[in-house]
């Protein structure tokens, strides 16, 4: 909500060309009434939005929340992530900083990289030769009109998926199973008030933290917003480091630990794309008798360790310029992120399993 | 295409750069920083995205008196600092056309304007008799060498780079480094290094003029946000208090 409605009135202030861009923006830093705090609650609600996803996702994973009978949910938030990645890449675009305008040409120039129809995909997707004014201007229209819609049609379709099936617990227990004579779960409890008053505690904790970087952090050191996006774009001059935003980041390491096979960055670009498309089938590949980390054995534990470690290491590399160590520590964290779903149909069945109560634990 | 300049790092070594604490409450600084600014800098830089007015009204200065003092074109004080050299003529004449200042203190950082502001040094094999410390074979004359003098280098490139620089604990003086004073300016070193101080607070409230704003509204709401946690936790306590 917060970015639909500063990005609203951040578009009011707006110019969507190469010529207009960058300047339009220190237009709303500067001389539009409090438009530095719309845009930097847009800069860092952006951010923000990918926190709370990385942990919605990760506690889907502690939970089994992925599992029967919540695949379709798993897999609308899934299709939510993916859109959501475009959304905050065309986004990033806008601004028209160095930053921006090269971020985008890698990324772009990856589609490039496909087999026999990669240059012509990238000249469509740019609609020029390089990134130009033609491909700010759809970005713009992709950012503020079509994936929105596609985002929020997403959405209710998650929510809709959800109300079929209800909410997962910490012990993956379905509470559908047992109703009293009234047809209501004996372990479930009314949304409204207990969860309605428990999340307004929540909301205050992060919006302590989301206010605290806007108002005192809005660059969070850089990571947020990036120090080379504060010179206008540039297609002459390429800047010394370019690293994609944070979120982008273990993807991005990923790319760049797989080395070119015959002069093609294509397999790169299979495995980046395949770490995203893998997550998909996460809820065919558990093979435990028991949905909720509380009750696995202890691979699925030490996987489930291994795996985060290796996705913010990969965060980390992705940041920071590579050398020949960071490379190979790259491929190996790549390895064991693929490791963890790969071997997760043994494991998950081998190890021994603690029995799951009846009833809701306390 | 593009992917591979992307893995090869930049050969630009770091340089360690001094540090400053730049202060946007300190007026009487900022309103000096402008003016060395104005006088100095806005010959070839431009700050296009900073209004005269804006940065009158924000440095307590009287709109007529940077109309009268700071304005030297045919400007209204409304208007954005621009200037008028061309950028193409200014591209034939430096190499490169000098950047717009009024972000270059984000992209920078103050502690790098700091330093690269008081390391330029003699070097005759340079078009303007000049080189830099932290930013080598940089096509920008000492445009400050009347205020600072003329600084000689005697080290190798590769000892520049990582020369070692101590401040005395008894007189406060910068001692070691590779850079000497061969010719005074008209200012002393310290005279010098606040000028510079004064200049880089400036662009550093120009790269960001709401600084202060923003720190006065955060820290109501975050004081309001505190307070209103202790209600929301006491409310959740309270309805939860009945389950399990």
């Amino acid at each position: 909500m917060n970015q639909l409605l500063t990005g609203i009135w951040l578009t009011m202030s707006y110019t969507p060309t190469a010529d207009g861009a960058f300047a339009s923006i220190e237009y709303i830093m500067r001389d539009v009434e409090y438009g530095w705090l719309l845009r930097y609650m847009h800069s860092t609600g952006a951010s923000a939005f990918f926190v709370v996803v990385y942990l919605h996702m990760f506690r889907g994973l502690l939970y089994g929340s992925y599992r029967k009978p919540r695949e379709l949910v798993w897999i609308f938030g899934m299709a939510i992530y993916l859109a959501l990645m475009a959304e905050a890449f065309m986004g990033y675009l806008l601004p028209w900083g160095q930053m921006s305008y090269w971020g985008a040409q890698v990324i772009v120039s990856l589609f490039s990289a496909v087999p026999v129809i990669g240059p012509e995909l990238s000249e469509w997707i740019r609609g020029d030769y390089v990134i130009s004014g033609i491909t700010l201007n759809r970005f713009f229209s992709l950012h503020v009109v079509a994936l929105p819609i596609v985002l929020l049609g997403l959405v209710v379709m998650h929510i809709i998926a959800l109300h079929e099936v209800g909410s997962n617990n910490p012990d993956g227990i379905e509470i559908k199973d047992k109703k009293d004579e009234n047809g209501i779960p004996l372990d479930g409890i009314p949304f409204h008030p207990y969860y309605s008053v428990k999340d307004i505690v929540g909301v205050v904790v992060f919006l302590f933290v989301f206010c605290m970087i806007i108002f005192f952090f809005p660059e969070m050191g850089g990571y947020f917003i990036e120090k080379p996006n504060f010179e206008p774009a540039n297609p002459l001059k390429t800047p010394e480091h370019i690293a994609p935003v944070w979120y982008f980041t273990p993807f991005y390491a990923m790319l760049r630990a797989i080395p070119p096979i015959a002069g093609s960055q294509f397999p790169g670009v299979v495995v980046m794309g395949g770490a995203i498309a893998i997550l998909f089938v996460l809820p065919w590949l558990d093979r435990s008798p028991v949905k909720s980390m509380r009750y696995k054995g202890w691979w699925s534990k030490i996987w489930l360790v291994i795996f985060a470690i290796s996705f913010v290491i990969l965060g980390y590399l992705g940041v920071v310029a590579s050398s020949p160590g960071r490379t190979l520590v790259a491929q190996i964290c790549t390895a064991l992120y693929f490791a963890y779903f790969f071997l997760m149909p043994f494991y998950t069945r081998m190890e021994k399993t603690k029995p799951v109560p009846e009833r809701v634990t306390g | 295409m593009v992917l591979l300049p992307v893995a090869v790092q930049a050969a630009g070594a770091k340089v360690p750069l001094d540090n400053i604490d730049v202060d946007h409450t300190d007026k009487a600084s900022l309103q000096r920083g402008m003016t060395t600014f104005v006088n100095y800098c806005m010959g070839c830089h431009s700050a296009n995205y900073q209004r005269f007015e804006r940065a009158a009204t924000d440095l307590e200065i009287p709109v007529e008196m940077v109309e009268e003092n700071l304005i030297f074109g045919n400007q209204k004080v409304g208007e954005q600092m621009t200037i008028a050299m061309s950028p193409a003529d200014a591209g034939n004449w430096f190499g490169a056309p000098p950047p717009d200042l009024t972000l270059e203190s984000r992209l920078r950082g103050d502690d790098w304007l700091y330093t690269y502001l008081r390391s330029f040094y003699k070097d005759d094999s340079r078009p303007w008799g000049v080189n830099n410390v932290v930013f080598k074979d940089v096509g920008m004359p000492n445009v400050l060498e009347g205020l600072q003098g003329v600084q000689s280098n005697h080290c190798t490139p590769e000892e520049l780079l990582h020369q070692e620089k101590k401040i005395d604990p008894l007189t406060g003086k910068t001692m070691g480094g590779c850079l000497t004073l061969s010719k005074k300016g008209s200012q002393s070193a310290e005279e010098f290094d606040k000028t510079i101080y004064d200049l880089v607070n400036f662009m550093s409230y120009m790269g960001n003029p709401v600084m202060l704003e923003s720190k006065r509204i955060g820290t109501n709401v975050l004081i309001f946000l505190a307070i209103f946690f202790v209600f929301a936790f006491a409310l959740k306590k309270e309805y939860w208090r009945d389950i399990h």
